[in-house]
């Protein structure tokens, strides 16, 4: 299950965020950003109004729960951003946080302490006004320790939650800058008295109110005429249709029975191009597909075996073969240029069998190198695995791949074997990627990267305010990672998706796949 | 065993022997029963075997250990496990599934409307399939070895030999793509009419009208060939009947229990076998209920689909025994 994957991925973002934050970001910027939010690809045409969008989704399941808390597959991430509404949202083009139920915030100067102004005159779906009491109870009911949402990973650094006249207060257990970033988690619908009452009520703030739902097969929406907003909300009607069956997506689409799918094999986006009225949506993203190596763990504690093996590596190759094309090299480090402060002008590594038998030669090693793959760390990822045996061939360097069941390779062989295949989504700033997955003592350290020099830069790093000075830091990490680190990271992949040619407005949102969910409040459809 | 006492009005005959029929019959019920009972003991003791566990699996990589014991706690899995299986049977006894763990939703209430989706999808393929088999075995026995025979041989082998996904991608291409006459996705809901739902189910239903079509055409061409080598069939030639009359009239009955079994088998397949069918098709039959709720371990929902499966099932072949038992005259009219 490749795609709950995909989404708990962004749930595990907060975890690693224990570090104090010293730099406290400017709120100011949020107001004008959120205007031009649909300025962009959106404002070539005027908007159309009307119609009845169909959505075909794979991803939903009868065990799907309408309560946000429990949201875990794509199509309820579709459903609920269709009604529901969160404090903040990202902007699609650069990620920053933006005004969304909350109209605007301000951090103390430690970063821990948080105050935000909720938007006024915003009405419920059952008529009821949104009040400051209830956006306290969501987040009181998405912390608490006995509840099962997935949001409380995200929300457990949040001690205390309280109401100041009509401010909201937020204390945190320790300062974090990135904070309004976390409040755009899917699960952090705002409902009536936070859903205590009836979590699966489905009562929002957002464009679509619910009219039927049934769990994995269907979900019909209509629009909310005293929506908050006018920028949103294009169609009459929505309906989602759940469709599991990658081939019975791309029927239902090529045929014109709904108007977008998501979730489009690279392998069959030829075909369906030669589809006249369809149109592929593809969005750079900041997920990658990665093969681990354990630092710490022979053979692939010797920095020379780790290069050869780097060296081996045909990225072009994988884009082309394993994405379609659908995707970006990557440089073996976990950034790429859709970050704030990237660092560019890094070289970009490219295949090179001499190299790589230089410094295979280098490392003393002989005999096969075992890596461990399943169809479930990515798609395409056996192979994958099979093009890397074989580009390291021609560097002279065997490698053994290892198939695994896709059952229990997240609990037994992901971050337990020393050389696999994996997969990361993007985090929404370079310290969040860095904080979760290479810092000494983050939980997802699945390279065991070990290294209390890089620790030292990267929190030096967040609390530094000078943009300059934290660019050369976080270069200076990237290079670390790149040439001594255990990951080799061959490609960033695409969010691809598909849509019939009537459908107009499409964001392109680098927060998530599907527009960051938003993609039926966001288009509208041309006669 | 009937010969042995055959021996004239003894008073102390046994029931058996009275009413074969209604005790056989009766037999047959209760070894049902049995069965069924048999089988929720596999079932529940199966899924509980089953490696992984639902509050981590349903989590996924965002299980927290406290998300992960809230939800054990709450589910009250510390319990024996032969209380609970009781309390379990207990309520399915009374139609009662308790509640699905992923969506906290009742297990009867979802799988009514997935029930009657499978059920309304196998009975309007049998409706075609089983006449329509039934039929060209019969005209395949009276042109035997002669072109129409071979024809529907051919076709009937070919449409076997295709699995079903295949057959379904095929439809789909030609009826919905290219030709755009036939509804896709056939997903079905509340508030649709019936012609409507008919036509979303054109397609899932020619799919499996070819897929059990071949099997049981052959099976009754077969038990009919097979019933023609008898001696009261050449009586009935001798005594001047038209060959299809006397398929019709003579053969066809007594070759009623080996068709109703094949027939049976595929009926019991176009309910609990139809889950690629559905899932190519988009719809929501208690196929795709059942994969969903394996994936993410949800326990209540895999046991009633596992035992309604095995009682459709179970109730099928009973069925199949049970018109086999009625259907022999030997039986029907003892002594």
């Amino acid at each position: 299950m490749s795609n709950d994957k995909f989404l708990s991925s962004l749930s595990r973002a907060a975890l690693s965020r224990r570090e104090f934050m010293g730099r406290a970001m400017a709120a100011g910027l949020t107001l004008t950003a959120a205007s031009s939010l649909y300025a962009t690809s959106a404002s070539a045409q005027e908007p159309k109004r009307g119609g009845n969008l169909k959505l075909g989704l794979e991803g939903g399941s009868a065990t799907d729960s309408k309560d946000p808390a429990k949201f875990l597959s794509q199509f309820m991430f579709c459903v609920g951003r269709c009604w529901g509404d969160m404090l903040v949202e990202s902007d699609p083009l650069t990620g920053a946080a933006v005004p969304a139920l909350a109209e605007s915030w301000e951090p103390s100067a430690d970063a821990a302490t948080w105050t935000f102004t909720i938007r006024k005159g915003v009405q419920f779906h059952n008529g009821k006004e949104l009040t400051i009491d209830d956006v306290v109870a969501t987040l009181k009911r998405h912390t608490d320790e006995k509840s099962e949402s997935g949001a409380l990973g995200v929300m457990k650094s949040i001690k205390e939650i309280k109401k100041d006249g009509d401010k909201l207060v937020l204390v945190l257990t320790e300062g974090n800058a990135d904070l309004p970033l976390l409040l755009t988690d899917y699960h952090l619908v705002i409902q009536p008295n936070g859903g205590y009452d009836d979590p699966l009520a489905s009562i929002g703030t957002g464009p679509y109110k619910l009219t039927s739902f049934e769990a994995g097969v269907r979900a019909t929406l209509e629009k909310n005429p005293n929506d908050w907003r006018s920028d949103r909300g294009y169609v009459d009607t929505i309906e989602i249709i759940g469709m599991n069956d990658a081939t019975a997506r791309i029927a239902a689409l090529a045929s014109g029975q709904v108007h977008y799918i998501n979730r489009v094999d690279p392998k069959t986006v030829g075909m369906l191009k030669r589809s006249p009225n369809v149109e592929i949506l593809s969005t750079s993203g900041r997920g990658h597909y990665v093969f681990i190596m354990h630092c710490n763990t022979a053979p692939f504690d010797n920095n020379d075996l780790r290069l050869a093996l780097k060296y081996a590596m045909d990225r072009e190759a994988m884009v082309e073969t394993v994405l379609g094309g659908y995707g970006k090299v990557g440089n073996d480090f976990p950034i790429n240029s859709t970050y704030a402060l990237f660092p560019e002008g890094i070289e970009q590594r490219t295949y090179d069998p001499d190299k790589a038998a230089f410094h295979y030669k280098k490392s003393g090693h002989s005999g096969p190198v075992l890596l461990r793959t399943s169809e479930v760390a990515f798609p395409g990822a056996v192979d994958a695995a099979v093009l890397y045996q074989g580009s390291a061939q021609k560097a002279g360097i065997e490698i053994e791949v290892k198939r695994e069941p896709g059952d229990g390779y997240w609990s037994n062989v992901w971050n337990v074997q020393p050389f696999s295949t994996s997969y990361w989504g993007g985090r929404p700033t370079q310290d969040q990627m860095y904080s979760t997955a290479y810092l000494s003592t983050a939980d997802w350290n699945d390279t065991r990267f070990l290294r209390p020099d890089f620790d030292k830069i990267l929190l030096q790093a967040r609390a530094e305010l000078d943009e300059g000075k934290r660019k050369d830091m976080y270069r200076e990490m990237a290079m670390m990672v790149r040439d001594e680190g255990g990951l080799i990271l061959p490609m960033f992949n695409d969010f691809v998706n598909a849509a019939q040619k009537s459908v107009k407005g499409y964001v392109h949102d680098i927060g998530n796949d599907m527009s960051n969910g938003y993609v039926a409040t966001r288009v509208w459809l041309e006669a | 065993m009937t010969q042995s006492t055959d021996t004239g009005d003894i008073p102390a005959l046994s029931l058996y022997q009275r009413f074969p029929l209604a005790v056989l019959v009766a037999q047959r019920l209760v070894l049902s029963l049995v069965l069924l009972l048999a089988v929720s003991v596999l079932i529940y003791g199966g899924v509980e075997a089953l490696p992984g566990d639902f509050a981590t699996t349903y989590l996924g990589q965002s299980a927290t250990p406290q998300a992960v014991a809230n939800i054990r706690a709450d589910l009250g899995l510390d319990r024996p496990i032969v209380t609970r299986y009781f309390e379990w049977l207990g309520g399915a006894i009374q139609g009662d599934f308790g509640t699905s763990w992923a969506s906290r939703n009742s297990v009867t209430e979802q799988i009514g409307k997935r029930l009657g989706n499978s059920l309304s999808l196998a009975a309007l393929a049998a409706a075609i399939s089983v006449p329509l088999a039934v039929g060209l075995g019969m005209l395949a026995v009276h042109f035997r070895n002669r072109m129409p025979d071979r024809i529907i041989n051919v076709i009937s082998l070919a449409a076997i030999s295709l699995p079903e996904f295949f057959i379904g991608y095929l439809l789909i291409l030609v009826f919905a793509i290219n030709f755009n006459i036939a509804t896709f996705p056939s997903t079905v809901h509340d508030g649709m009419t019936i012609a409507e739902r008919l036509k979303a189910m054109a397609l899932p239903t020619a799919t499996l009208v070819l897929v059990v079509l071949a099997h049981m055409m052959r099976m009754t061409r077969a038990a009919i060939l097979s019933v023609m080598s008898s001696a009261y069939m050449e009586t009935a030639e001798l005594k001047g009947l038209s060959a299809l009359r006397a398929i019709v009239k003579h053969a066809a009955p007594n070759a009623i229990a080996p068709i109703v079994n094949v027939v049976a088998l595929n009926l019991a397949y176009l309910v609990v076998g139809v889950v690629v069918v559905e899932v190519v098709f988009v719809y929501p039959g208690m196929g795709q209920y059942m994969v969903d709720a394996v994936t993410v371990r949800d326990m209540p929902v895999v046991q009633a689909c596992g035992l309604i499966f095995a009682a459709v099932y179970i109730f099928l072949n009973m069925l199949a025994d049970i018109i086999a038992i009625v259907a022999n005259p030997r039986l029907r009219h003892p002594r």
